[in-house]
């Protein structure tokens, strides 16, 4: 149930980036569509009850580990949301530059390129 | 084996040390980028026959980040590094007219680290990092002139990759979820064991989604023939040449062959994207009469035989689309920077208003010939070569409708690349021609680097049409299917 809602946010990105004529909406659209993504990936390491992943010299190795939730996929969409940032920052920055050069925000009215 | 690792070390800190110590003296960055690459050159060719896996800070295969070198990862890293170290030395003269060249070093080698990294890297994640790097630098770098048509081009491609690269991480999830491992060696044992389970039918479809937007296959092509013309002509030389293979067309061949196993379905999927992309993409480029959006699409349209050699699935089609990559990463960085030439002399790169350049640009002019012969397929070019094996492996395979389409294509090929020789080089000079400047000398020296290239690797064939260097040993790495060293 809760995959699919995760899933319904990257659909929800995606039909954004898609429908969207204002280039800040569709960054916007963007960074939704990520957070379904790390809220996906967050997801799938998760376990009901689960305690955190952080070793107590108390406890064996393989009971620890049937207890645990999952830390690798944290890791990753850490890495994700910095490199979300990267390229939300140089999104953003190009929509103030085409603002500067063509006074809109509207995608119709960035036309100059031929199809 | 610690060399592989200096082949993402050694430019990302160079990236950041160039920031540093060019800050007052410009003429340093030019020194210190082009002896990198030319140091990235020398490596990759000594990295020939020295593979092996490199477990970065030591952690053994399940914990730690395992980089692997094969032969594949050997053929793709030569051809990175050699087309970069011409765009490089291109550079030089070139970049003069835009404003910060430091910067432009900077992103320019954060971008080899990106496609150095993609090839080596043998986990699936950090495979993503690595072609984020590539794409975040190739967003900044189209947009480095910060012009109307660079600024809205860099936009398109950033959104149009960014949704790509979403694609590809949701693809990562599922395929993390089945088989909990992203080590590539280990993802592929677990499907072997498991086999095509739903969840990674769905992965794959993503990652075919995902990969063919970044190598722009023709369903998937809408920034190409915008993005890669706005460029300054070096970068459009990378781009064209090496980032669409490398982060593309490589992850897609690593993947189906390696990683989920060959089946009918998937080698269907990626003749037919193959075939799809090389028509479309011949038939817009004849329409066009701006030198680099012809080349662009032009570069769609090689990129589709590439993946149709792929598609086959047979030792000898994959050969040729081995071959058919390296030789088109050389001639289209050529024809890039030729293009670029055309433009630094005369200002437009209109082939309607041009004319005459073979008396004013004599190295563009020559080296251009070479290029365009070249990837027309005229014999003894290595264009020829490669095609022809694409060809002949897909009458072999039984494709013979595929076939024909490749023979018509390539001849709608050499159609527009005489349009270009003809209209741009060989018709009568118009009269603008006095204003004209001849090419600087480190621009030529790039653009003979690359034409001597095409000649080089058109020589490939001499030692026998089954077994060029290293594309064999680079087939028969994807052949044995999944992973081991």
């Amino acid at each position: 149930m809760i995959y699919s809602l995760s899933l319904l946010l990257i659909l929800v990105g995606l039909y954004g980036v898609i429908v969207s004529r204002n280039t800040l909406k569709i960054v916007i659209s963007l960074v939704i569509m990520e957070h379904g993504v790390h809220l996906l990936l967050i997801l799938v390491g998760y376990r009901a009850g689960g305690q955190p992943p952080i070793v107590d010299p108390e406890t064996a190795m393989a009971v620890f580990a049937g207890q645990a939730v999952d830390p690798l996929p944290q890791a990753l969409v850490l890495t994700s949301i910095v490199i979300g940032l990267g390229v939300l920052a140089l999104l953003v920055a190009l929509c103030v530059r085409l603002y500067e050069r063509y006074g809109t925000f509207d995608v119709t009215e960035i036309r100059r390129l031929r199809g | 084996m610690t060399m592989i690792i200096l082949f993402i070390a050694l430019p990302l800190t160079m990236a950041v040390v160039i920031q540093v110590l060019a800050h007052q003296r410009p003429v340093l960055s030019d020194w210190l980028t082009n002896a990198t690459l030319l140091t990235l050159a020398i490596i990759s060719f000594y990295s020939v026959g020295r593979y092996g896996l490199y477990h970065i800070g030591g952690w053994t295969t399940p914990i730690g980040i395992d980089l692997r070198l094969d032969p594949l990862s050997s053929l793709l890293l030569i051809v990175i590094n050699v087309v970069s170290l011409a765009a490089g030395l291109y550079s030089v003269e070139y970049m003069r007219s835009y404003t910060s060249k430091t910067h432009f070093y900077g992103l320019f080698l954060l971008l080899v680290t990106g496609m150095n990294g993609v090839v080596l890297a043998g986990d699936l994640f950090n495979l993503y990092v690595f072609l984020e790097i590539a794409a975040i630098a190739s967003y900044a770098l189209v947009a480095f002139g910060c012009a109307h048509e660079e600024l809205e081009a860099s936009f398109k491609y950033a959104v149009l990759g960014t949704v790509s690269s979403t694609f590809i991480l949701i693809g990562i999830t599922f395929v993390y979820a089945v088989t909990g491992t992203l080590n590539m060696a280990q993802i592929a044992a677990r499907i072997s064991d498991i086999g095509m389970t739903p969840p990674l039918v769905l992965a794959f479809g993503l990652f075919i989604c995902g990969f063919s937007l970044k190598a722009a296959l023709v369903p998937f092509h809408a920034w190409l023939p915008d993005a890669h013309p706005s460029a300054p002509a070096p970068v459009s030389a990378m781009l064209s040449g090496v980032l669409i293979k490398a982060i593309g067309i490589y992850v897609l061949a690593r993947l189906i062959f390696n990683v989920f196993g060959v089946g009918q379905g998937e080698l269907a999927v990626l003749r037919w994207l193959g075939v799809i992309s090389m028509v479309a993409g011949a038939l817009l480029a004849a329409g066009q009469t701006d030198i680099k959006r012809l080349f662009a699409y032009s570069s769609i349209s090689q990129v589709g035989y590439i993946a149709l050699g792929l598609g086959l699935g047979t030792p000898l089609g994959l050969v040729g689309a081995l071959y058919h990559l390296a030789n088109h990463a050389v001639f289209k960085s050529l024809l890039f920077l030729n293009a670029g030439a055309v433009e630094q002399a005369t200002g437009t790169r209109d082939l309607d208003k041009l004319g005459g350049l073979n008396r004013t640009l004599p190295v563009t002019g020559a080296t251009s010939l070479i290029g365009s012969m070249s990837i027309a397929g005229i014999p003894p070019f290595n264009g020829f070569w490669s095609k022809l094996i694409i060809i002949l492996a897909a009458v072999e395979a039984g494709f013979m409708g595929f076939a024909t389409v490749a023979v018509a294509i390539s001849i709608v090929t050499l159609v527009y690349q005489l349009k270009v020789q003809r209209h741009a080089f060989f018709a009568a000079p118009k009269d603008l021609l006095t204003t004209w400047r001849q090419e600087p000398r480190l621009m030529s020296l790039a653009m003979v680097v690359l034409a001597f290239g095409c000649i080089a690797l058109s020589f490939l064939v001499v030692t026998g049409l089954r077994t060029p260097f290293l594309i064999n040993a680079a087939q028969e790495t994807l052949m044995r299917g999944v992973f081991g060293l």
